[in-house]
């Protein structure tokens, strides 16, 4: 149940402690992900999957523990130090978080103008143009605001805005929460082909089924403050534990199991 | 870490870009500068990269695309990045399109005409639907949200009173010491008296209470209820059976019309308060003469004029302030900027209707 023999790992979690007054959100949460892969998020709603996150890039000081991203100590550091680590990861975030007064295009472009002032403006706007054809989106989106797109087209600026440092991790938050099942099909595939492509390490938070069966490697639980197991789906249907017995046996479960079957034999 | 060779290929001029180590985002400003510079017929030689990111595939993916480059000694990844950014190719405008010439001058200032035309009939709409509301509740009293109402009491009222306070004490004390230099000059310091009672409570009191109170109230209630629409909990409460007019502006308006008076009686006392030290402190005239001259100066007709104004400029600000932030449609920079407005508009209305009341009162004798 440990992480894989082979694993580099670019995330290491140790005795994750955070709680917020007198309720205790993570206690003693261990977790590590491994170089290249996919690993998916799972667990009850209030369970602390986004607290996780946000402990992990920064947003929020743990009370204990210790967070090593990319080799390099993330509690308590210094805001100048932390840049260089900010600079080799992207993020998207559940609403997309796109800065509303600016277009698709320039959203994009934050990211590289903070870094690397001496693009010029030519160079930029082809970068952003192809990293916007990356996430999926088609190009009439780039001058548009976010307030005129609609949410998958969001959460597809979101991931282009994520992918334009070119980062080695890219942390997903809920990417297919609200979107239509053909629309977070299209958006686990996407997912997946830059993952393959650009070599990715993900971290996924997620609630969808499908998502876990068609594009993870492996599957951490969050249940009881802690990490109750990591592995893939038969690894954590070995666990017995009724939470993860109940996730991926209830109905929901086998439906999505059986679909993923059905399109692996197909 | 670049090299550049110049060599001569087929009897013509042409240029091998040799690059070592990473070709990546980090270097991309001066990659580009570097093969720009360099003439055609351009060869690339990738033979010792050892990371190369998009950027860097796609620096040379333009190369090739534009200038027919040829690129040697790259490995299979290296290919395959390269074509893999050429799907991506996809031409991308960055910024909307936009025209400055005569003709867009006088569209915008068109639009800029009816849309001030718009808004002007659509604070009439929204001062009816406001009545229409206030109607309702008197048919059917039990609509009434008491709890909202008075908790708007508390945050306009109750809780300005120390920040009002402290301004009109202030006020009546520059009143005071100004007047009291000026008047010196003519041996006439007793007057100060005069101009203090007459001054805060027919016209200071009142305005710089309005003033604040649209700096404070105001904008919170434009903030307020333009959040509140961009979340979309107004058409929630729409799709709920619930008036947004009933439960969000009704409780504004009322605390506002209500709080006002209050508030500026509050400030016409502590302006009398600050202007009777410092003409007791620097004039030496006690505080028993003060009052007793104030009640000789000061007219009732001014406090009535006084308390008269007051709920209108609450109504003003706060039919002003739920307006603009009922008009917030999109993103959250509309929010800042309706709220601006409300108070920008609120304040010069405010103003304006003063300068109105000045003129009318003093023609109806309340001189």
């Amino acid at each position: 149940m440990s992480a894989p023999k082979d694993c580099q790992p670019i995330i290491t979690v140790r005795g994750l402690r955070n709680a917020f007054g007198e309720q205790v959100v993570h206690d003693g949460l261990d977790l590590t992900v491994c170089r290249g892969e996919i690993l998916g998020v799972v667990g009850g709603s209030g369970t602390g999957k986004s607290v996780l996150l946000r402990s992990i890039i920064g947003l929020q000081t743990p009370e204990a523990g210790e967070i090593e991203v990319l080799g390099e100590n993330m509690v308590g550091r210094s805001e100048d130090e932390a840049k260089n680590i900010r600079r080799r990861w992207g993020i998207l975030f559940q609403n997309g978080a796109l800065f509303s007064t600016l277009t698709v295009a320039e959203n994009v472009e934050v990211p590289i103008r903070e870094y690397f002032p001496f693009i010029k403006p030519p160079l930029l706007d082809e970068i952003a143009g192809y990293k916007i054809a990356m996430g999926g989106l088609s190009a009439d989106v780039g001058p548009k605001f976010p307030s005129e797109l609609s949410g998958g087209m969001i959460k597809r600026a979101g991931l282009a805005r994520a992918l334009a440092l070119d980062p080695e991790l890219l942390f997903l938050d809920e990417p297919t929460a609200g979107l239509d099942p053909i629309a977070a099909a299209a958006f686990d595939e996407l997912i997946k082909s830059l993952q393959k492509r650009l070599g990715l390490t993900v971290f996924l938070i997620t609630h969808d089924l499908d998502t876990l069966h068609a594009i993870c490697d492996r599957i951490a639980v969050i249940a009881d403050r802690k990490v109750i197991g990591v592995g893939t789906i038969p690894e954590l249907l070995a666990l017995d534990h009724p939470w993860i017995q109940e996730y991926f046996n209830g109905p929901r479960g086998r439906a999505a199991e059986a679909s993923y079957k059905k399109g692996a034999t197909a | 870490m670049a090299e550049v060779t110049e060599h001569d290929t087929h009897g013509g001029k042409g240029s091998v870009y040799r690059v070592a180590g990473s070709l990546t985002i980090t270097r991309a400003a001066t990659t580009q500068r570097e093969i720009d510079a360099l003439h055609d017929p351009l060869t690339i030689d990738l033979t010792d990269i050892d990371r190369m990111d998009t950027v860097g595939a796609w620096l040379v993916y333009r190369a090739v695309r534009d200038r027919g480059a040829k690129v040697i000694g790259a490995s299979r990844d290296e290919v395959s990045l390269v074509e893999q950014v050429g799907d991506f190719d996809h031409p991308v405008r960055v910024a909307p399109l936009e025209k400055h010439d005569f003709l867009t001058g006088l569209q915008e200032l068109g639009t800029w005409v009816v849309e001030s035309g718009k808004t002007l009939v659509g604070l009439l709409g929204f001062l009816g639907a406001s009545l229409i509301g206030f109607a309702n509740i008197i048919k059917r009293p039990k609509r009434f949200r008491f709890n909202a109402v008075v908790q708007r009491f508390d945050v306009v009222g109750v809780r300005a009173l120390g920040i009002i306070g402290l301004m009109s004490f202030l006020i009546g004390i520059v009143i005071a010491q100004q007047g009291a230099v000026q008047l010196a000059q003519f041996g006439a310091e007793v007057y100060t008296i005069n101009l203090i009672g007459r001054i805060t409570v027919r016209e200071l009191g009142v305005l710089m209470t309005a003033i604040m109170v649209a700096g404070r109230s105001g904008s919170a209630f434009a903030a307020q209820l333009g959040t509140m629409k961009i979340t979309e909990e107004i058409d929630a409460m729409r799709t709920i059976g619930v008036s947004p007019i009933e439960a969000l502006v009704l409780p504004r308006l009322m605390a506002a019309v209500l709080m006002m008076p209050l508030l500026g009686f509050w400030a016409i006392l502590t302006s009398l308060f600050g202007g009777g030290l410092f003409v007791w402190l620097d004039l030496q005239i006690p505080p028993a003469t003060y009052i007793q001259r104030l009640q000789e100066v000061i007219p009732m007709t001014d406090l009535w004029i006084a308390l008269i104004k007051a709920p209108v400029f609450g109504f003003i600000i706060a039919l002003a302030g739920c307006f603009q932030g009922m008009l917030v449609e999109g993103n959250s920079e509309e929010v800042g900027s309706r709220t601006t407005t409300a108070v920008v508009q609120s304040i010069f209305l405010v103003i304006v209707l003063d300068a109105i009341f000045a003129v009318f009162f003093s023609s109806v004798g309340w001189v």
